[in-house]
């Protein structure tokens, strides 16, 4: 086993507590079954349609991402402190919003710098002074974590605006049970499939005052052609609430309303799955054929709540995330439960001459990039990558952090020569309503190359199931 | 429900419709070729096969004279034919796709696993595919799919959009399909009452697996006039236009119930189902076969029309 990265199964010669029960169950299956596992895996999401579908690229449309069968396991201990730091943070990054749309407290105290927030492109004006319901911005957050040693975790970003990737980790689950029963009998494994139930409870407890009925809540999609479209629908089945698409609404009196087969209905709560830009074509871009006309102004005369809110993003903005720390001790007086990976930001001038002196051992990130496009990682990259991507760096150093090549931690995956560690992070969601709360699990991506750092799906990643063990 | 939701789902039942019923026509126009001809060869009936179902100048326009075998492909896989089994079916499914939240597992399950399967076929080389197993696979598709509507899908609203889909794309087909005999015999009057008139009856009851059922409804000869009857006026067929107009007014009265508002599509298809019921099948011939199949279609054209405007559009108030 690689010595240099933590194992979270193998560790000191012996087996983790967690992963305990696995060891056996690994040994006893026969490479024919787990073939035949995998391939009934795979014929089940298909069969499902848990496809993501990438359009415009030629081949299949509907893709998979691999699933490995190897779960990835937390104690009840570990998952605790995850829990913990994981609301706090949730916590302060709403406070957070709140602030800088509303006094600027944070800015004022010279805490995170004035130009970062109001200069930043994910900040919306059109939103400031506005009250949200509850005073929440960012309903979902999805925080990634790696992990580095069996007490070291880091956050690498927030995702504050529509985190996706949760169908994975409910599927994954169903998968799982499906093909193991007796797993499930042998390991007391926390459920997660209150998740739809508690995301239905969470945005109809922010409804808006003016709502004095059950909320009616519906899900906003930009449409089948979206690489998503099925996690929006699956979640509006589960939740038992309609999937609608910007031309089911429209405005009127002062509300939201979507067309039905029995004529117009109120919408008291849209959980929207489209970007701030295209939400309302009279408030932001133009051009956008996929939101509703109007719906700002009813958002801004509390007509409605969207979640989450418009301008939500700028908390999860990449030069954003170094101040999160700073945050959570300026509202809400604590010392931070989970660190942030050390950020150099290339806009200052002196980070930059670090960076650029050391760019083969560091992790390089577009400030607003995502999917793990646009990034350099130092240790894998050829000498000629790297002057590429300093070039570019000196073009446009406010576009770029960097970090650490940090030591992500393995488990055991399935790959085509047997078990292997294969590098792994977690996102878990936070839902932010009346309360903060977690289902106990999150979504598990793993970097299915060897020695690949990069889980993104769009970059060779995986899923796994993940699994906190009851007490 | 969405308005969109309700298009949506229409459309899933009115394409798997079409499906099927674009393998009936194959089967048949197959079955008619295999005959020995009556001088003019399979050319003529395939052409008028193809003027039936309305594809004719689409045909021609990518293949020019009507060969087998291109008939078949375009008939069956061609995604440039809007009504291809292969584009009825991706299109199914995708509606399918889109409103997932108002069908059932089951009902998905046949939608989707006719999808994949179909791209199985595709990959399949022609030489090894008989035109019957095509039309046998498309037939099993569909009754899986009703299948699993029937024994699992909530009987709300989204159930009767389903149902009007199946209705007005069956009577339609019914008439189209009654009216391939029509142009198949058109040009040559002389062989009506002929075996070879007798044959092609009786294909066209196969291809709507209906011809044992109309033995034991009719029996003795087959005649025109009984089998205009039993298509079209006929309860006991499952694809007689009587008996889909039947459906439709049934799905519109219980929408109407639901909705608590009544719609000029109700009127209409009751008119409609009056007018088939009253009827006798001397008052058919008396208008011309053809003719009154015409209108039919233009009536159910109609029809959808309204469904479209009642509740589909999203602008009813």
């Amino acid at each position: 086993m690689d010595g240099t990265f933590f194992n979270e199964m193998y560790h000191d010669g012996a087996v983790r507590t967690p992963y305990a029960r696995l060891e056996d169950w690994m040994r006893a299956m026969p490479a024919e079954l787990r073939q035949m596992k995998q391939a009934e895996a795979e014929a089940l999401f298909r069969r499902i349609g848990i496809t993501f579908a990438v359009y415009g690229e030629g081949g299949d449309p509907d893709r998979l991402i691999p699933f490995d069968m190897f779960p990835r396991v937390f104690s009840q201990a570990e998952w605790r402190k995850l829990e913990h730091g994981i609301k706090q943070r949730a916590r302060a990054l709403n406070a957070f919003l709140m602030d800088v749309y509303g006094r600027g407290e944070i800015l004022r105290a010279g805490r995170v710098p004035a130009h970062l927030v109001l200069g930043n492109e994910a900040y919306e004006r059109a939103v400031a002074g506005i009250f949200p319901a509850r005073g929440v911005y960012s309903h979902i957050v999805g925080v990634d974590l790696v992990r580095t040693g069996p007490d070291e975790f880091f956050v690498l970003e927030d995702n504050c605006r529509t985190p996706s990737g949760v169908s994975y980790m409910l599927e994954n689950r169903e998968i799982m049970m499906r093909m193991f029963p007796t797993l499930f009998r042998e390991n007391r494994i926390e459920p997660v499939d209150g998740y739809p139930d508690l995301l239905r409870r969470t945005l109809a407890s922010v409804a808006p005052q003016k709502c004095d009925r059950e909320p009616t809540i519906a899900i906003l999609t930009p449409g089948h052609f979206n690489s998503a479209y099925y996690e929006h629908s699956f979640l509006a089945d589960l939740m038992g609430v309609e999937l609608v698409e910007g031309p089911d609404l429209f405005v009127e009196g002062g509300f939201v309303w979507m067309r039905t087969t029995e004529g117009p209905k109120k919408v008291d709560v849209i959980y929207r799955r489209v970007d701030d830009a295209f939400l309302d074509p009279l408030c932001f871009r133009p051009d956008s054929m996929l939101g509703v006309p109007g719906l700002m102004d009813v958002y801004r005369s509390g007509g409605v709540t969207i979640a989450s809110a418009p301008g939500a993003g700028v908390a999860d903005d990449k030069a954003i995330y170094t101040y999160v720390p700073d945050m959570i001790r300026f509202y809400l007086g604590e010392e931070p439960l989970l660190q942030n990976v050390p950020t150099w930001q290339c806009a200052r001038p002196e980070d930059l001459k670090y960076v650029l002196a050391h760019l083969p051992e560091l992790v390089v990130k577009e400030v607003h990039g995502s999917g793990g496009y646009g990034m350099l990682v130092g240790p894998r990259a050829s000498a000629e990558q790297i002057e590429h991507f300093r070039a570019r760096l000196l073009r446009h150093p406010d576009n770029y952090i960097a970090q650490p090549t940090l030591s992500l931690s393995t488990t055991p995956t399935f790959v085509e020569e047997g078990i292997a560690p294969r590098h792994v992070d977690l996102r878990p969601y936070a839902l932010v309503g009346e309360r903060v709360e977690l289902v106990p699990g999150g979504l598990t991506r793993v970097a299915l190359t060897e020695g690949s750092l990069v889980v993104n799906s769009s970059q060779g990643g995986g899923v796994k199931d993940t699994w906190v063990l009851a007490e | 429900m969405l308005s969109r939701t309700a298009e949506n789902l229409f459309w899933i039942a009115r394409y798997m419709e079409r499906a099927e019923f674009m393998a009936r026509l194959l089967e048949v126009g197959a079955r008619i070729a295999l005959l020995p001809s009556a001088g003019h060869g399979y050319r003529s009936e395939w052409e008028s096969l193809l003027q039936a179902s309305g594809m004719a100048a689409g045909f021609a326009a990518k293949y020019g004279d009507p060969v087998q075998r291109n008939i078949e492909s375009y008939l069956f896989f061609e995604r440039d034919n809007p009504s291809s089994v292969a584009s009825c079916i991706e299109r199914a499914r995708e509606n399918a796709r889109i409103v997932r939240t108002a069908l059932t597992t089951q009902v998905w399950d046949a939608l989707n696993t006719a999808f994949q399967e179909m791209r199985q076929l595709e990959r399949r080389p022609r030489s090894q595919l008989e035109l019957f197993e095509m039309t046998e696979w498309t037939m099993r598709q569909a009754a899986l799919l009703r299948g699993a509507i029937d024994a699992t899908l909530l009987r709300n609203d989204g159930y009767d959009f389903l149902g009007l889909g199946y209705a007005l794309e069956r009577a339609d087909n019914t008439a189209r399909m009654m009216d391939v005999k029509y142009y198949v015999l058109l040009p040559q009057v002389e062989f009506v009452g002929s075996g070879l008139d007798n044959y092609q009856w009786q294909t066209l009851l196969r291809a709507m697996s209906a011809h044992r059922a109309f033995h034991w409804a009719y029996g003795g000869e087959i005649t025109a006039a009984k089998i205009a009857h039993f298509l079209i006026l006929n309860p006991q067929c499952p694809r007689s236009l009587v008996n889909s107009a039947t459906l439709l007014v049934s799905h519109l009265d219980r929408l109407a119930r639901g909705y608590n508002r009544t719609t000029m599509a109700q009127r209409n298809a009751r008119a409609l189902l009056g007018e088939l019921m009253e009827m006798r099948v001397e008052d058919i011939f008396e208008e011309g076969l053809h003719e009154f199949l015409q209108r039919m279609e233009r009536e159910v054209g109609k029809l959808s029309g309204m469904v479209h405007d009642a509740y589909l559009s999203g602008e009813a108030r």
